[in-house]
C-alpha cells in the first residue's frame, strides 16, 4: 500500500457554537487531484487553512508521508511542502511577477533577482505556465496573478498543493488551461486538492471527490464511478423536516418586475446576466444560489444601491396603479416616488445598521428625515424600539445600547424591525438567519411569513435548501448572474435545485 | 494517540477587547495615567537635572495659574486651542482627515487682516467688524471646501491635500506680510491700525480676552447641539461610521462631506480672526501656532465631544504653559518641557488603551504540551 502524501484524522475544529468541521478523514496520494465539493458553509476553507497553518484544529491529526504533524503556522505548512492559493490573491500590486516570486523568501546569498528568474524559468517551462515574469502585477489579468500565486508556491517547493475555488474567478479558456497545467503537475507526482462546487468541473478534472456537508465528512468517491445526480445528493443530504408554516397566496397582484437586468463589475464582467423575473404581492420569492453567484448584486440593483447597465425593474404601485421604473434611481428618488421598499442586507452592522449607535438612533436611520426640522426627533424611535425590543423580545440591557454589543441574533431583530415598521409592499432579506439560533431562526420565519400575509411581495435570499422549500411559494435559482430556474416550491425537490445551482451553462461547452 | 491541546499554541499573554467600563471606572484610569506620569516625569526630572520634583511641579503650576494675568493668558489660550478643535471635530467624526485646520486658519486670519489694512480707515468700525467676520469665515470655509471638494468628485486623498493647502496658505501669508510690510520691506507688518485700533475686536468688561471665550463657549455650545441634536449632525455620524450604511439609507455621503468641510473650514477662518483681530493685532507665519495640528489630538482625546474637549485643551495649554515656566526657571533648555509633556500626553493617550482593552495571561499550565 502507498503512503498517502498527507492524511486527516478526525480533524474538528469550531469557532465559539459553530462547528465548521467535525471528524473530518481525508486521504490524498501523491499523483493524484483531490476534489473537496461542498456547499457554502460546509466546512471546506477551514479545513484546508487548518492544513496550511492558517487555523489549529481543536482535536485531530495530520500527518504527512505517514508521519504526524503539528501545523501551527503557514511556515510550517510550508516546511512540510504545503502550499494553497487562496481565493484573495496576496500579491504586492508594484511589484513584478519575479518579485513577488521571490518576495520573503530568505535565500542563500545576495539577493540576485536574475538567477531567481532562470529558476523560476524553469518552473514555468516544466508545467506549460505562459507568463511575462518582468510584468508588474498590477499590469496584470486575474489569470495571470493566478499563476504567479500558483509559482509562487511551486518554487517555495511545494509538493502538495491546495487551491481554493481557482476556477472562480476564470472564464472558461482559463479554466482549460489551469486544469492542463494541474494534469501535469499530477503526472509529475504531486498531490492536488482542488475546493470548488462546480460539478462538472470536478467530474473532468479530479481522481477522487470527498464531500463535506454542514462540517461533516459524507465520503469519497472515485470520479469514475459517480456522476452529477449522485454528487448532488451527497452534497445537499436527505430533506430535512423544519415543520415552518406556509400559507396560500391571498390574491396575489404583480409588484415588482425585473426585465433583462444585466450588472457588470469594475473588471467588465457580467455579475447579473440577463436576468428576468416578477413577485406579486403576498409571496414569499425565494432565491437560491451559491455564494457569490449574483443574489447580493440583484437585491442592491433593486434597492437603487447598484449601477445597473441594462434592464429594467419595474414596481406596480397599490395605491395609484401606476408603474414606476427604478432603474438608475437612488434610495431617496425610490422613496419620493411612493415605493415601500424595505431591505435586510446581508451585512448587517456594516450596512443595514451602525454598531456604534444604540438602538435608538438605528430606528431614526429610516425616519430621520421627516418633518422640517433641523433638530431631530428622537421620541417616535424611542417608541419604536421600546416595541421592538418588547415585541420581538430583544434581549439587551436597554434601548440606549450600541448595537455591536449585542448578540448576532438581537442584531438581526433589530434589523428586521425596523424594516417591517414601515409598512413595506416589498421586503427584500438575504441571508437573514445567518448565525442566528433555532429560535430567531423560527421567529425571522415567522416574520416573513407574517408580511406574505399581509400581501407584502417578500423576495428571501437563503441558503438553506431546506428552508427555502418550505417557506417560499416559488424559489429562483441563480448560477453565475443568470437564471437557471424558477420552480414551484411545493413541488420541487432538494436535489433539483442543487441542479440548477452547480449546472453548467456555458451554452454546453465541455472541458476536457 | 495523542491529542493536541490548545496550550500548545498559546502565547504567554494575550490582549482582549472590554465590555464597556463604567464611567467612574474609565476616569479612575484616566487620573490614575496621570498620577503615573507625574511619577514618571519626578524621576525623569531628578536623574537628568538634578532638581527637586516637587519644586518643578510647583513652578508648573505657578507658570500656568501663578499670576492673574497668567490665569487670563492660560483661558485665552484654551480658548483658541478649543475653537481651532472643534472646527475640525465634525470633519473627523465624518473621517475626513482634516489635517489642514492650520491653513485654513490662517487664511481666515490673512482675510482678517487684509480687511484691517485696506478698509481700517474707509469703513466705519461696525461695519468694518462684519466684513472681517463675513470675510474670514468665507475664507476658512473655501479653504476647507477645496479638498473637500476634490475627494467628493475624485475620491482624492484628503490627508495630504488638507496639508499641501496648509503650505499654500504660508506662502500666500508670507507674500502679503512682505507686500504691506511697516517699514518696508521689512516683511513684517507690525501691530496693524495700532492708532486708529480699527478692526480690533472691542474688549469685554476690560478685560482683552473675555470677549474671544465668550465666543468660543458659544462655537462650543453650537457644535455640541449640532452634532448630536441636529440632522447634519446624525449625517455625520453615519458617514463616520459606514459609508455603506449611509448609502443604503440614502444619504448623498458627497454632499455631506462638501457641506461638513464649509463648517469645519469656516470655524477655522473664524478661529483666525479672533487670534488676529481679537488677539494678537498682527499676522505672521506663525499666528496659528501649530494649533491646528494640536486640534486634531483635542479633538479625538475628547471623542468628538465639545464639553470633553473644553477639558483635553484645557489640559494640554495648562502642561505647555507650566512646561514653558519651568524651562525658565531652572535654566533647562525648551526640550525638557517638550519631554515633560510628551511624557505626560504619552500616558494619557495610552490610557486609553487600557480602557478599551484587557490583558489576559495564559491560565495556569493544565497540561503537558504535545
Amino acid at each position: 500500500m502507498v503512503t498517502p502524501a498527507i492524511e486527516l484524522k478526525n480533524l474538528t475544529k469550531t469557532f465559539g457554537n459553530v462547528i465548521a468541521n467535525k471528524d473530518v478523514s481525508l486521504v490524498v496520494n501523491r499523483g493524484e487531484i483531490l476534489s473537496i465539493l461542498g456547499e457554502n458553509g460546509s466546512g471546506k476553507t477551514t479545513l484546508m487553512n487548518m492544513i496550511s497553518g492558517i487555523y489549529f484544529p481543536d482535536h485531530g491529526q495530520i500527518f504527512i508521508d505517514g508521519k504526524e504533524v503539528v501545523i501551527r503556522s503557514p511556515k510550517d505548512a510550508f516546511d512540510y511542502s504545503i502550499g494553497m492559493i487562496h481565493q484573495h490573491f496576496k500579491l504586492v500590486d508594484v511589484f513584478t511577477a519575479a518579485e513577488n516570486i521571490v518576495l520573503g523568501l530568505n535565500e542563500k546569498g545576495r539577493y540576485d533577482i536574475k538567477k531567481s528568474t532562470k529558476k523560476i524559468k524553469e518552473i514555468c517551462d516544466l508545467y506549460g505556465f505562459e507568463l511575462n515574469l518582468e510584468k508588474k502585477i498590477y499590469e496584470m489579468s486575474v489569470s495571470e496573478k493566478q499563476t504567479v500565486e500558483i509559482i509562487k508556491v511551486l518554487y517555495r517547493g511545494a509538493d502538495i498543493l491546495i487551491l481554493d475555488e481557482p476556477t472562480a474567478v476564470l472564464t472558461p479558456q482559463e479554466t482549460q488551461k489551469l486544469f492542463a497545467i494541474l494534469r501535469r503537475m499530477r503526472d509529475d507526482g504531486k498531490a492536488i486538492i482542488i475546493i470548488t462546487h462546480k460539478l462538472h468541473e470536478v467530474l473532468s478534472l479530479s481522481d477522487r471527490v470527498s464531500v463535506l456537508r454542514k462540517g461533516e465528512y459524507i465520503g469519497t468517491v472515485v470520479t469514475k464511478e459517480a456522476d452529477e445526480s449522485v454528487l448532488t445528493e451527497m452534497m445537499v443530504g436527505k430533506k430535512v423536516e423544519l415543520n415552518i408554516g406556509r400559507s396560500e397566496p391571498e390574491n396575489p397582484e404583480l409588484r415588482l418586475e425585473v426585465k433583462k437586468l444585466t450588472c457588470f463589475n469594475r473588471e467588465g464582467v457580467p455579475v447579473l446576466n440577463d436576468v428576468t423575473f416578477d413577485v406579486s404581492s403576498g409571496e414569499i420569492l425565494g432565491i437560491a444560489g451559491i455564494a457569490g453567484s449574483g443574489q447580493r448584486e440583484l437585491l442592491e440593483s433593486i434597492a437603487g444601491l447598484q449601477k445597473v447597465n441594462e434592464g429594467e425593474i419595474i414596481y406596480h404601485n397599490p395605491k395609484t396603479g401606476k408603474t414606476d421604473n427604478l432603474r438608475d434611481k437612488t434610495p431617496m428618488k425610490i422613496r419620493d416616488l411612493g415605493v415601500r421598499l424595505s431591505f435586510v442586507p446581508e451585512d448587517r452592522l456594516g450596512m443595514g445598521l451602525v454598531g456604534n449607535m444604540d438602538i435608538v438612533d438605528n430606528m431614526m436611520l429610516r425616519s430621520y428625515r421627516k418633518g422640517k426640522s433641523v433638530f431631530l426627533q428622537r421620541k417616535q424611535p424611542k417608541e419604536l424600539a421600546d416595541k421592538i425590543i418588547a415585541d420581538l423580545e430583544v434581549v439587551t440591557p436597554g434601548a440606549e445600547t450600541p448595537v455591536r454589543r449585542l448578540s448576532g441574533g438581537n442584531v438581526q431583530k433589530v434589523l428586521v424591525g425596523r424594516e417591517i415598521a414601515s409598512s413595506p409592499t416589498v421586503f427584500m432579506a438575504a441571508y437573514p438567519v445567518r448565525g442566528l439560533d433555532i429560535n430567531s431562526s423560527y421567529l425571522i420565519y415567522n416574520l416573513l411569513n407574517e408580511q406574505k400575509q399581509k400581501g407584502v411581495a417578500v423576495i428571501f435570499v437563503g441558503e438553506d435548501l431546506d428552508v427555502l422549500l418550505e417557506l417560499c411559494d416559488r424559489i429562483l435559482v441563480v448560477n453565475s448572474g443568470k437564471i437557471t430556474g424558477i420552480v414551484d416550491a411545493r413541488t420541487a425537490t432538494k436535489e433539483e435545485i442543487g441542479l440548477l445551482m452547480t449546472k453548467n451553462d456555458n451554452g454546453g461547452e465541455t472541458i476536457e | 494517540m495523542s491529542k493536541l491541546t490548545k496550550s500548545a499554541n498559546e502565547p504567554l499573554f494575550h490582549i482582549v477587547k472590554r465590555d464597556a467600563l463604567p464611567a467612574w471606572l474609565a476616569w479612575a484610569i484616566r487620573i490614575g495615567s496621570i498620577v503615573a506620569a507625574l511619577i514618571v516625569c519626578a524621576l525623569v526630572t531628578v536623574v537628568l537635572t538634578g532638581e527637586n520634583p516637587i519644586e518643578v511641579y510647583a513652578t508648573m503650576i505657578d507658570g500656568a495659574i501663578g499670576s492673574n494675568r497668567r490665569i487670563w493668558g492660560l483661558f485665552q489660550n484654551v480658548a483658541m486651542l478649543l475653537c481651532i478643535s472643534l472646527a475640525v471635530t465634525p470633519a473627523f467624526k465624518m473621517r475626513f482627515w482634516n489635517i489642514g485646520a492650520e491653513g485654513q486658519a490662517l487664511i481666515g486670519g490673512l482675510a482678517t487682516a487684509a480687511c484691517m489694512i485696506l478698509f481700517g480707515d474707509k469703513l466705519p468700525q461696525p461695519v468694518l467688524l462684519i466684513v472681517m467676520f463675513a470675510t474670514s469665515i468665507i475664507a476658512g470655509a473655501i479653504w476647507g471646501f477645496i479638498p473637500a471638494f476634490f475627494k467628493a468628485k475624485w475620491n482624492t486623498n484628503e490627508t495630504l491635500f488638507t496639508l499641501m493647502m496648509n503650505y499654500i496658505a504660508i506662502q500666500l501669508v508670507s507674500f502679503f506680510t512682505y507686500k504691506y510690510s511697516v517699514p518696508k520691506g521689512s516683511g513684517q507688518l507690525g501691530v496693524i491700525n495700532r492708532a486708529t485700533e480699527a478692526g480690533w475686536l472691542p474688549q469685554l468688561g476690560g478685560h482683552n480676552y473675555l470677549l474671544n471665550i465668550v465666543i468660543v463657549l458659544g462655537v462650543t455650545v453650537f457644535m455640541y447641539v449640532y452634532l448630536k441634536y441636529s440632522k447634519h449632525g446624525y449625517e455625520i455620524s453615519v458617514v463616520g461610521e459606514s459609508e455603506n450604511t449611509a448609502r443604503y439609507i440614502g444619504i448623498n455621503v458627497k454632499k455631506v462631506i462638501m457641506r461638513t468641510m464649509l463648517l469645519s473650514g469656516a470655524i477655522c477662518g473664524l478661529t483666525g480672526l479672533l487670534l488676529v483681530s481679537g488677539t494678537d493685532h498682527t499676522l505672521t507665519r506663525d499666528t496659528i501656532e501649530g494649533r491646528g495640528f494640536t486640534a486634531i489630538m483635542v479633538s479625538w482625546l475628547g471623542k468628538f465631544n465639545p464639553v470633553h474637549m473644553i477639558l483635553t485643551s484645557f489640559l494640554l495649554v495648562f502642561l505647555q504653559k507650566g512646561a514653558i515656566e519651568i524651562s525658565t526657571d531652572f535654566g533647562l533648555n525648551n526640550s525638557f518641557s517638550d519631554i515633560i509633556t510628551g511624557i505626560i500626553i504619552f500616558f494619557i493617550i495610552g490610557s486609553e488603551f487600557f480602557i478599551n482593552y484587557t490583558v489576559k495571561f495564559r491560565e495556569s499550565k493544565k497540561g503537558v504540551n504535545a
